[in-house]
């Protein structure tokens, strides 16, 4: 096969402390060098814990796997200092189109809204996505990224865990106070604490084929629905960097998977596609079985699970890696409070709550998706087909139509953590949701509101500036930034995101989520909120 | 009055999965008899012959 992309072989190193013999106790340490792992190193950088990465492996992700990644975590990446390059490899694209048969059904536009600094959806091959987040790393002095590191076991103590790790110089043991969990689904951390996962498995296969060629087809998602070249099942195509193209070919249950991916099966379904005169090859097949399951719980004791360690979605909607990414905008700051005793365990607890919260959102969107895709039934898919035959001519019929369901944020409406609005505000955000962005002047530059927040607790300010530049509750410190004053809000976005025409307060979490709400800046409300958004009342 | 075919459903994704749900554990034969009963019921509420008869046109559209 092709390979438009050489992989790169990072070095393996003895630590000082498998040389020394010696056990070291680290704040943080981190299992899985993929890209939820990476993030989550980049965030402790971030949030100034030091933490160890261990990975198995000495390379990025063999095949291109995960594709889209959607605007919330390339947010979340932005904030990190890491989404410049993937944006601009990336190929941004935000009309999908989906066809029965030889005919359109249905086309949508992701992101028909102007103002904001991240695009809708990127594809990008994850090798790419990775290389990048390692490049980062190792420009940060507080990321140790360690390969060739596979842990063996682990043994749960009250404050710290032990971990066995082996090595090509052998066995040795480290501790650390937590453990992030990032090992993906079939994570052996998970089963070294005997986690529990469990939902549903799908009764079908997907064959999954990364191509290269040089096409005019648009830069856009397509998706078929029984088309003529792959009768009775879907397809979809999608096109990344480098004229590397993603197509999935739905297979159906009977589909063996290793005759399926061989070369001489594969080309004939992608000249039937493609036409016979298209010059192709492939860069990459594989064949998936899709399952939608997560564990009861993300905390095990000291272990943290995030990414798809701890949920696994089917990939209709691009919400596994933009999930784990979330995942991690979450447990960062949370774990950075407790580790310096300004919040208690429980605080750990609503990373658990808030996150299997978004999962169940994730896993009903994506089963909802796959039931759509592969009906279970004959009567199931007379329904199917008769929506997407109506799609065709009426608009009644389009928003039935599924063909994934793609990656949003899910808000933590029902979370302990959000203060309840005492009045009522305007626009889709709501205590618990994540921050709209919008442009804005900040010292006679062009910027984001985003790219000013995040990373700790901020007070935003619509209307007069207060007396005080900080709100503390607990040497937790909340800066207060004042529309009109600390920022210009050129265009008059942010203030209508925010619904703050008549004046309005908002307590934004480090997560860049909102908090709490006020029409009136009160500095014993907003302690009393910072205590709520972090257990301590 | 005529026939509505603009989007009406408020969470369609969740209408959709209902149905689909209300179907899972019958027969072939039961389904069909459910789906009869389901276009009686809802034909019964909407009343009017003039929008049942554009109804009955756009289902029986080739």
């Amino acid at each position: 096969m092709l390979n438009t992309y050489t992989y790169p072989e990072f070095e393996y190193q003895q630590s000082r402390e498998q040389e020394q013999g010696v056990i070291k106790r680290h704040p943080v340490v981190i299992i899985g060098a993929g890209p939820i792992g990476l993030t989550a190193a980049l965030e402790c950088a971030a949030q100034g814990i030091p933490t160890v990465v261990l990975d198995d492996n000495n390379t990025v992700s063999i095949g291109s796997r995960a594709v889209c990644y959607a605007k919330r975590p390339l947010e979340v990446w932005d904030r990190l200092g890491v989404a410049a390059p993937m944006v601009e490899k990336g190929v941004s694209w935000k009309v999908g189109k989906v066809f029965f048969k030889e005919k359109l059904a249905y086309e949508f536009d992701l992101l028909p809204e102007e103002g904001h600094k991240m695009p809708a959806m990127i594809n990008l091959q994850q090798y790419y996505l990775e290389e990048y987040m390692v490049a980062k790393c190792a420009s940060e002095e507080n990321v140790d990224l360690r390969w060739k590191h596979k842990l063996l076991n682990i043994t749960q103590h009250d404050d710290h865990a032990s971990l066995v790790i082996e090595t090509p110089d052998g066995v040795f043991t480290m501790e650390a106070g937590w453990i992030i969990a990032c090992d993906g689904a079939n994570s052996d951390t998970r089963k070294m604490v005997d986690g529990e996962f469990s939902g549903q498995f799908f009764q079908d296969r997907f064959l999954i084929a990364d191509v290269v060629m040089k096409s005019d087809f648009p830069t856009e998602r397509w998706f078929w629905f029984d088309p003529v070249f792959h009768k009775n099942q879907s397809a979809l195509l999608h096109k990344q960097s480098d004229d590397v193209w993603r197509i999935d070919f739905q297979l159906g249950w009977d589909a063996d998977p290793e005759e399926a991916k061989k070369p001489e099966n594969v080309i004939p379904l992608l000249k039937q596609m493609l036409g016979d005169d298209a010059e192709f090859e492939l860069e990459w097949v594989s064949v998936y079985q899709f399952a939608c399951r997560r564990m009861d719980k993300f905390r095990y004791g000291r272990v943290l699970f995030a990414g798809d360690a701890a949920h696994q979605v089917s990939p209709f909607g691009a919400r596994g890696a933009n999930t784990g990414v979330q995942d991690i905008d979450n447990l960062g700051w949370k774990l950075k409070l407790v580790l310096d005793g300004k919040a208690g365990l429980e605080l750990l607890d609503t990373y658990s709550e808030e996150r299997v919260f978004a999962a169940d959102d994730n896993l009903l969107n994506s089963t909802r998706s796959t039931d759509f895709i592969t009906p279970k039934s004959k009567s199931s898919r007379f329904f199917r087909d008769a929506v997407l035959r109506l799609a065709e001519k009426h608009e009644f019929a389009r928003p039935l139509v599924n063909s994934g369901r793609l990656s949003m944020p899910t808000p933590y409406v029902q979370s302990s953590l959000n203060t309840d609005d005492g009045t009522e505000f305007a626009g889709c955000m709501k205590p618990g949701s994540n921050c709209a962005d919008s442009p804005i002047v900040k010292d006679g530059k062009d910027g984001w509101f985003l790219n000013q927040i995040g990373g700790e607790f901020e007070v935003l300010v619509f209307g007069d500036a207060p007396a005080t530049n900080t709100v503390s509750f607990n040497g937790i410190n909340a800066k207060v930034t004042v529309v009109g004053r600390d920022l210009e809000d050129k265009e008059g976005l942010l203030t209508e995101r925010f619904d703050g025409q008549q004046g309005a307060v908002y307590l934004l979490r480090p997560d860049q989520h909102v908090a709490a709400r006020w029409r009136e800046f009160d500095a014993d409300a907003i302690q009393a909120a910072i205590a709520k958004a972090t257990c301590q009342h | 009055m005529s026939l509505n075919l603009k989007a009406n459903i408020k969470n369609p994704d969740d209408f959709y999965q209902k149905l689909i749900d209300a179907q899972r554990d019958l027969s072939e034969d039961e389904i069909q008899l459910m789906n009869a009963k389901l276009i009686l019921v809802l034909a019964n509420h909407i009343g009017e012959a003039g929008v049942l008869d554009q109804a009955l046109e756009v289902a029986s559209e080739q």
